[in-house]
């Protein structure tokens, strides 16, 4: 008689650390399952108690409690907890209480045991737990001085919001706010008395107008009570901004009526919010131009910092974050160039800096070299204006080294005369890479397919970029030596599982985000863009159009942005991290400070890059054989 | 059921001292034997025992079991380690529609044991625990009566029934106001029904062992929500 428990085999099945396990694994534990109910309110386990069991919700809601009765964790079907204990000594370390009836799976030590040694996965989720201080830190911190939820809705309030009787025809309101200039206005019933601002009865958005008027053909003439939205989602004037910010997204709005004793005091919009998130890196923008030498400029730059984390911790996406630094990296540059003109006088002939690399794709952080170049216009002259531009060049490059933008070590700048070429000489520079492609030739010079114009003539970083697209779309052979040296950095799939390996608790070994992260993606990125003949220059822009143009499998586009996203991000808070313990950031990440939920969600965004890489070296270096034949 | 209802026994404990006396198979005389737990035992010190057949039709006289499932429990956690199924020949022929009602085939059935062979191993399972099911009517008329047509003699044993314990609970379930506006409606006391007002899991029916899980996972529930652990098992047997 073979006893088959499908029913539990294949719940077990669908959740981490058991989705990674062999068949004859599951069918272990599902053998050797106990089944427990828990009534909601009862604790399960507490602290210092014998724990011989492994847990896993069947269903239910279960809290995890830290000793001093905070709650650590709260997990719900498929959630698993009580390794910790198991780890040290049999005793419970983190006390469980069931929030809702919960039906609990206790899967006996022996089997955790013997798991941990059978199976890399098993033991990696289950020793990972005790990671927590990064966790930790990374909630202090959300404490912190957060704008966003220290600072309330009516700090933003703009004016007097638009109030128009529900009587009104539509034209007449369309008219009212196209002469106040607001997307969307108020509507009060003018029946009814105004007492407890009762009277407040709905909303009419320029999206209303749009859906529900112009595009069902409706009469102008109509009254608006005919067309305003009445599920009014609204929020008095004392709550937080991100209060409002949760409601628009909860419910999908773009406007909310601000209320005070009732009475619509006011409206908030999306761009309102943004306006005031990004307040703080536009300041600095603002401030980069008043300075007057480097030395100002370097005071300033001491604030890039604070910016940076205050970003961080008002859970800017990398994409925001990226695109604000670059933009104060820019004005840097900017600034510093108009300082140097100052000095030297204008310049003989025009020309435009270009910046490349991570600023020109909008993705710089905090910790970046200088990577620039200048094209300087065909009249150019060795012998007379060379010294100009020579000495130019070393005051921006210099002027940025002291403002924290350390000199390329590849000696990528502005000051390599190599680097300052007329717009024809880079035009045979670039035809000669793409045309003559070689691997080694190309190593080096990827960040030059990223590049965009700061100052000058930005016109002829974009013509130089068309012609670039033109050249490389549909070269094969130079899209499989830039395919061949995006592969050359990968992902370090190994280290995950010898971390798990070292028991001792030190690990000497860290991961460099940007090496083995963002810069290859990057770098994958871009082959496809210059295959598809992509105007954008930054990887989530690019991927869009690659997505647009159909060449990645189903989904594998949403991967690499998921991958992208999830990597910078890591990148960016880990930094944002030591920038707050007064360390210097930099790249690289320690395990000992990952949460598991970082460390299994790299894991995973590591497995597309790598699926990403296997696909682009099928299809390009297929291509090329083909051609060559 | 032969000459005698729950109310009669008011002692099993010596109901099952004179079945042993009065039982000429020594498999079943072996099974009274074992008697079961004092009327006053704590349900927290019960060694429980859930059943569940699957039956070709819902008459006991006319019908045979097709599956047994069980599993061994205690108010505290349920066995699955211990948990037994098999499938038995059926007495009667397989009706079409019962195959479509468990999804057991007659492929299943081919080379099944008869329930005489398996019936020791089946008794010493149940033997001196507390046997639950889910509505008493087919599990205790079937294995009375199928053992009647196989050795001559009838089984009873305490039992403790989730259903009747769910019917209970919601015919005594305080009314209120508003439920007096309300027509009255019956609320289904089915394994899945029942265990829902639980929130426990939703199984795919019809599978012996599934439904014994699923019967002693409701029963755990049933004593936290209205019973206690302290509660004497003769509230509950039946």
């Amino acid at each position: 008689m073979e006893v088959e428990l499908l029913e539990i085999r294949n719940f077990i099945s669908q959740y981490p650390p058991f989705d990674e396990l062999p068949e004859e694994a599951l069918i272990e534990v599902s053998k050797s399952v106990e089944i427990s109910y828990y009534r909601a309110g009862s604790m399960i386990i507490e602290f210092g108690d014998k724990i011989h069991d492994l847990f896993m919700i069947r269903s239910g809601v279960v809290e995890i409690y830290r000793r001093n009765g905070e709650l650590y964790n709260r997990l719900d079907q498929g959630g698993v907890f009580g390794q910790m204990g198991l780890l040290t000594s049999n005793k419970v370390r983190f006390p469980a209480k069931a929030i809702k009836d919960t039906l609990l799976y206790c899967i006996p030590e022996n089997i955790f045991e013997d798991f941990c040694e059978r199976y890399d996965v098993f033991a990696d989720f289950v020793e990972v737990e005790g990671t927590i201080r990064l966790q930790q830190a990374v909630e202090d911190n959300s404490d912190d001085a957060n704008s966003l939820t220290t600072s309330k809705v009516k700090t933003i309030l703009s004016g007097e919001p638009v109030m128009l009787a529900s009587t009104t025809t539509i034209q007449d309101v369309a008219t009212t706010m196209a002469e106040e200039n607001v997307s969307a206005a108020l509507i009060h019933d003018p029946n009814l008395t105004d007492e407890g601002g009762d009277s407040f009865v709905g909303i009419i958005t320029q999206r209303d107008l749009c859906a529900k008027v112009i595009a069902q053909g409706l009469d102008v003439e109509t009254q608006v009570v005919e067309v305003m939205s009445t599920e009014l989602i609204s929020l008095d004037h004392n709550a937080y901004i991100f209060e409002a910010m949760l409601l628009m997204l909860r419910y999908n709005v773009h406007h909310l009526p601000i209320l005070k004793n009732k009475q619509p005091i006011g409206l908030i919009e999306v761009s309102d919010i943004i306006r005031y998130e990004s307040q703080n890196s536009l300041l600095i923008v603002s401030s980069i131009f008043q300075q007057n030498s480097i030395d100002d400029l370097v005071l300033l730059s001491h604030q890039l910092k604070d910016c940076f984390v205050r970003m961080i911790n008002e859970d800017a996406n990398s994409h925001m974050v990226g695109r604000a630094m670059s933009e104060i990296g820019r004005s840097f540059k900017q600034r510093l160039l108009e300082l140097a003109e100052e000095k030297l006088g204008p310049p003989p002939v025009p020309y435009c800096f270009l910046a490349l690399g991570s600023m020109a794709r909008d993705e710089q952080l905090i910790v970046t070299d200088q990577d620039n170049a200048i094209i300087l216009d065909n009249e150019y002259q060795e012998a007379e204006h060379g010294q100009y531009f020579e000495e130019l060049a070393k005051y921006v490059c210099d002027g940025l080294a002291a403002c924290g933008y350390t000199y390329c070590t590849g000696d990528i700048m502005a000051t390599n005369p190599e680097y300052r070429k007329t717009q024809s000489q880079w035009e045979e520079c670039f035809a000669d890479w793409i045309d003559n492609p070689n691997p080694q030739a190309l190593l080096n010079c990827s960040i030059f397919f990223d590049l965009n114009g700061v100052y000058g003539r930005p016109k002829w970083a974009e013509q130089l970029n068309a012609f670039i697209l033109r050249k490389a779309k549909k070269n094969n052979r130079f899209l499989a030596c830039l395919a061949r040296n995006a592969l050359n950095r990968t992902p370090p799939l190994g280290f995950f599982k010898d971390f798990v390996m070292e028991k001792d608790g030190r690990h000497k070994n860290s991961i460099n985000l940007k090496r083995r992260g963002t810069a290859p993606l990057a770098d994958l990125i871009r082959v496809h863009g210059l295959a598809i003949g992509s105007q954008s220059q930054n990887s989530f822009d690019r991927l869009e159009d690659i997505i647009e143009a159909g060449i990645l499998p189903p989904s594998k586009g949403k991967d690499l942005q998921h991958a992208m996203e999830f990597i910078s991000l890591v990148r960016i808070r880990h930094q944002a991290l030591d920038i707050e313990s007064d360390q210097e950031p930099d790249n690289n990440i320690e395990p000992e400070n990952m949460s598991d939920f970082e460390r299994r969600n790299l894991k995973d965004a590591f497995l597309v890059l790598s699926s990403a890489q296997n696909f682009l070296k099928f299809r390009y270096t297929a291509n090329s054989m083909q051609q060559g034949k | 059921m032969p000459n005698i209802n729950n109310q009669e026994i008011l002692n099993w404990q010596a109901f099952l001292k004179i079945k042993a006396a009065e039982s000429k198979d020594k498999r079943l005389s072996h099974f009274y034997n074992a008697s079961t737990y004092d009327a006053e035992t704590k349900v927290r010190d019960i060694d429980f025992v859930a059943l569940d057949f699957e039956t070709t039709g819902l008459d006991a006289k006319k019908n045979s079991i097709i599956s047994i499932g069980l599993v061994p429990f205690t108010l505290q956690r349920i066995a699955c380690k211990e948990a037994k199924h098999w499938f038995v020949t059926p007495e009667d022929k397989l009706q079409e529609d019962s195959i479509v009602i468990h999804g057991i085939t007659h492929s299943d059935l081919k080379g099944a044991p008869s329930l005489l062979r398996i019936l020791e191993q089946l008794l010493d399972e149940l033997a001196g625990k507390v046997v639950v099911v889910h509505y008493r009517r087919i599990e205790r008329d079937f294995l009375h009566a199928t053992l009647r047509g196989l050795i001559n003699e009838g089984i009873i044993f305490p039992l403790v029934d989730t259903m009747q314990i769910e019917a209970d609970i919601q015919a005594a379930r305080p009314k209120k106001v508003i439920d007096w506006f309300k027509k009255p409606q019956a609320v289904s006391i089915r394994l899945g029904s029942s265990r829902t007002r639980y929130n426990l899991p939703t199984y795919p029916p019809h599978d012996a062992l599934t439904d014994a899980i699923a019967t002693a996972e409701l029963l755990q529930a049933q004593i936290y929500h209205h019973f206690s652990p302290d509660t004497p098992i003769n509230k509950l047997w039946l």
